[in-house]
């Protein structure tokens, strides 16, 4: 499949401060890909390495196959980007801002503009100074969205936005998705991670640290199993991949490396089974591993 | 009031460079022109003769009437358009503390912790008029120490804090007014430009206590009339003026809400118009109110001015001893012409500030996080800057020309000569190659020190002072020569060399291109 994105080795530092350190990203044509990380792992960076704004030190980033940094201006053509922190013209009306970023972009939709506006609520006959920060990445996510850009390039948005508002950009994220489009979706919210991406990739300091699907990433955590037995649960306990066995009787609660989950349910089979419930690992528990790795090699 | 201690304490802690450096450097130049003054002028005659060649309304309309010609009377006049200064520079710390703060959201930050509502701007007032009082104190110890008469050193300090007191109360009123920092340091602004147009109109007609002088603040300040017969009373009413100002600003904030201004926002168009879609036409509709402001202000200086360089030169030709000092000074040209290329080389550091203040917003869009959403679209860097390097081009030569054309239509009328139009628009557009070469020190600096960019100020400010003080203080010719402005001809009257002009629009245009290839060449943010 091809990539729209493809970055490799990726690195940039900042007097000091390293920011990316060797990062590593592929994205594929079609997909919703979120890339996520806590905050300050590199993801604006990366972005803005992508968008050209940023020179890279070292290793390779490549866009639609371009150059990102040479060819900003044709590849801009092909994408729209959201910013993470949205500011706006203090004296410019949100419309004013959305028709302008859509006339610079050379493609924007008035039909699907007003669409749109109308979609997120937004009154965009407001100046800039006086949008409440959610509004404000309403006004950027209706210009983005209102285009028939390839690509989309999405910094955390939505940030700000409340459940409702929420709802309606994931219903949009969907809907680019039907219609063939790219998505490039940077979040700390995983379960927006979880109900829209395709694929993740996990970052951390500057470097990927896991890349996938979610059921790929899933295989790399623990499902949760609770189940009511026709016998005594004998030998689960050493079967490898069972974690925190708890036995009240013939009934069992214990989780298991997802990996090893074929395996063990066959040995409950085999015991019988009366009731089940597995619990799928969420991308909670993928993130906070990493985080707690983290948090142990500082320590 | 609770917190507005530990508010005062951050305030300081930001401007802890600023305010000191700011209590120091204004003083500096009254006290450097008395020393001046009193090795150029030593002896009551000289100083006499000095004053009386002074005392004409083209000069008058801009320093004010000369009360005195005691040593420090003049010192006190030469300094008059500090006061300008002082005042708009502590309006604009008014501004920065107070609804700046608020617009930003920091205000409301601060405002969840136990603090009063009227603390923030308690704390600004305190820390301006504390500012203020030690900067009256240091010209008062300054001027006491090289000129006799302590009285007047007082009365002199006294203008300067009375100046940046009145204004801190303007300042706080217009605070309360507009919800964005902007308008209302447009406000402060304003009413300085008016003031000044009040006084320039009152003390132009050789009038010393001419009504509307008194009407303005600024005349009314210089009436205080330091070494010239102190009038204390004066200051008394400036203190009282400020005391009204200050209460009126408290009743305002404590009447509105956070982030509110009692002047509304109205809602705007839904659609952007046809000139939205570029990014000079961003910069246009960004910075086209400043550029009108600038060309007005222009036009009606030039209106001004031109209608008092008739009397000016009058005033010469009636004194055959000063009108021959005057032929020396400025060449084989009349005494009118002398004037006014004088006046056009102070406005051609007034349009360069202007286009400094245009090329410095492509930073501040880029600071603020404005300019990456442009240059993410299908929007090179070149021509992102490009929309505001036109325009600081392109502001300033509206500038000169509305001044040219006003000195020249008003000098025109009144000598019955419309010829001076072409005359005095000349004279005003040879400035252009100067002032374009300190815009493109400004670009250039963009390119190369983003976060130094503000030191482009420096530069006009530079420029300013050779070109006022160089004479007086008897710098090197290489020490002038610094300055572009030194490189022009002095028009009308004098000979228009080109040669001059092609090497700053050359240097202009070199600067520039190393600020935009530099620009293409960085990161941004920088």
């Amino acid at each position: 499949m091809e990539n729209i994105i493809s970055v490799g080795g990726l690195r940039k530092t900042f007097g000091q401060t390293v920011a990316l350190d060797g990062l590593d990203l592929e994205v594929r044509r079609g997909e919703v890909h979120g890339f996520l990380g806590p905050n300050g792992a590199g993801k604006s960076t990366t972005i803005r390495v992508l968008l050209g704004l940023l020179k890279a030190d070292g290793g390779t980033a490549t866009l639609f196959g371009a150059d990102p940094w040479r060819d900003a201006v044709a590849l801009h053509r092909r994408l729209a980007y959201v910013p993470g922190d949205v500011t706006l013209w203090p004296t410019l009306t949100g419309g004013e801002v959305i028709d302008l970023l859509g006339r610079l972009r050379g493609d924007l939709n008035p039909n699907r503009r007003d669409e749109l506006v109308q979609r997120f609520e937004l009154d965009p006959r407001k100046k800039g100074r006086a949008y409440s920060k959610g509004n404000r990445q309403k006004v950027a996510l209706v210009a983005a969205l209102a285009s028939d850009a390839e690509l989309l390039v999405l910094d955390e948005p939505t940030a700000g936005l409340d459940p409702l508002m929420e709802s309606v950009f994931r219903s949009c994220i969907t809907e680019e998705r039907d219609e063939g489009r790219t998505v490039l979706l940077s979040s700390h919210i995983l379960a927006e991670a979880e109900a829209l991406c395709d694929r993740v990739s996990i970052i951390r300091a500057g470097r990927t640290v896991e890349t996938g699907t979610l059921t790929e990433l899933r295989h790399l955590t623990r499902t949760s199993i609770r189940a009511d037995l026709a016998g005594h649960p004998d030998g689960l306990a050493s079967l490898p991949g069972v974690h925190d066995l708890v036995v009240e009787g013939d009934r069992v609660a214990f989780e298991v490396d997802t990996a090893r989950l074929d395996e063990v349910l066959r040995k409950l089979t085999s015991i019988g089974v009366r009731g089940l419930t597995s619990t799928p690992p969420t991308l909670e528990e993928l993130f906070l591993r990493h985080y707690q790795d983290e948090a142990a090699t500082a320590r | 009031m609770t917190g507005t201690w530990q508010l005062i304490r951050l305030a300081l802690r930001r401007d802890r460079f600023l305010l000191p450096l700011w209590v120091i450097l204004i003083p500096l130049f009254p006290v450097g022109v008395a020393s001046s003054f009193a090795g150029l002028y030593p002896d009551p005659a000289s100083r006499a003769a000095f004053a009386k060649s002074m005392d004409v309304p083209s000069l008058t309309a801009f320093y004010g009437p000369i009360f005195s010609s005691d040593l420090g009377a003049l010192t006190a006049w030469r300094s008059s358009l500090l006061l300008v200064i002082a005042s708009l520079v502590t309006g604009l710390v008014v501004i920065r503390h107070t609804r700046a703060e608020e617009e930003q959201g920091r205000r409301e930050l601060l405002g969840s912790t136990a603090l009063g509502r009227q603390a923030g701007l308690a704390a600004a007032l305190v820390l301006v008029f504390g500012g203020s009082l030690v900067l009256g104190l240091v010209v008062a110890l300054g001027m006491a120490a090289v000129v006799p008469g302590a009285a007047g050193a007082v009365a002199l300090g006294v203008e300067f804090t009375a100046a940046c007191w009145l204004f801190t109360g303007v300042a706080a009123i217009a605070a309360q007014l507009t919800q964005s920092a902007r308008s209302a340091r447009w406000i402060v602004g304003a009413v300085l430009a008016v003031s000044m147009l009040l006084k320039v109109l009152g003390d132009s007609g050789g009038n010393v206590d001419s009504p509307l002088s008194w009407v303005s603040p600024l005349g009314l300040l210089q009436r205080i009339r330091p070494y010239a017969g102190e009038r204390w009373w004066v200051a008394l009413i400036v203190l009282a003026l400020t005391a009204v100002a200050v209460a009126a600003a408290y009743a305002l904030n404590a009447r509105r809400d956070l982030d509110a201004g009692l002047i509304a926002a109205r809602p705007g168009p839904a659609r952007a118009s046809r000139l939205l879609g570029s990014p000079l036409g961003l910069a246009w509709r960004l910075q086209r109110g400043v550029m009108f402001g600038w060309a007005l202000g222009a036009l009606v200086l030039g209106l001004v001015l031109g209608g008092a360089v008739d009397s000016a030169s009058n005033a010469f030709t009636d004194n055959p001893q000063l009108a021959d000092l005057f032929e020396r000074l400025g060449g084989n040209a009349g005494v009118a012409d002398v004037f006014l290329a004088s006046l056009f080389s102070i406005v051609g550091i007034v349009a360069s500030a202007e286009g400094v203040q245009i090329a410095l917003r492509a930073r501040a869009e880029e600071a603020a996080g404005r300019a990456e959403p442009i240059l993410a679209a299908a929007v090179g860097r070149t021509r992102w800057l490009n929309g505001y390097v036109l325009l600081a081009f392109v502001g300033p030569l509206a500038t000169l020309a509305a001044n040219g054309l006003g000195t020249g239509l008003a000098y025109g009328a009144a000598s019955n000569d419309m010829g001076q139009v072409g005359r005095a628009l000349g004279g005003a557009l040879v400035q252009l190659p100067a002032v374009w070469l300190t815009v493109g020190i400004a670009v250039a600096l963009f390119g190369v020190l983003p976060r130094f960019n503000g030191v482009a100020w420096g530069a006009v400010v530079f420029f300013l002072l050779l070109g006022q003080l160089g004479a007086v203080l008897r710098l090197d010719q290489w020490a002038l020569d610094l300055s572009p402005f030194t490189h022009l001809p002095r028009l009308p009257g004098g000979d228009l060399t080109i040669t001059p002009l092609g090497w700053l629009v050359a240097i202009a245009a070199a600067l520039t291109a190393v600020g935009l290839a530099r620009f293409r060449a960085r990161d941004v943010p920088a």
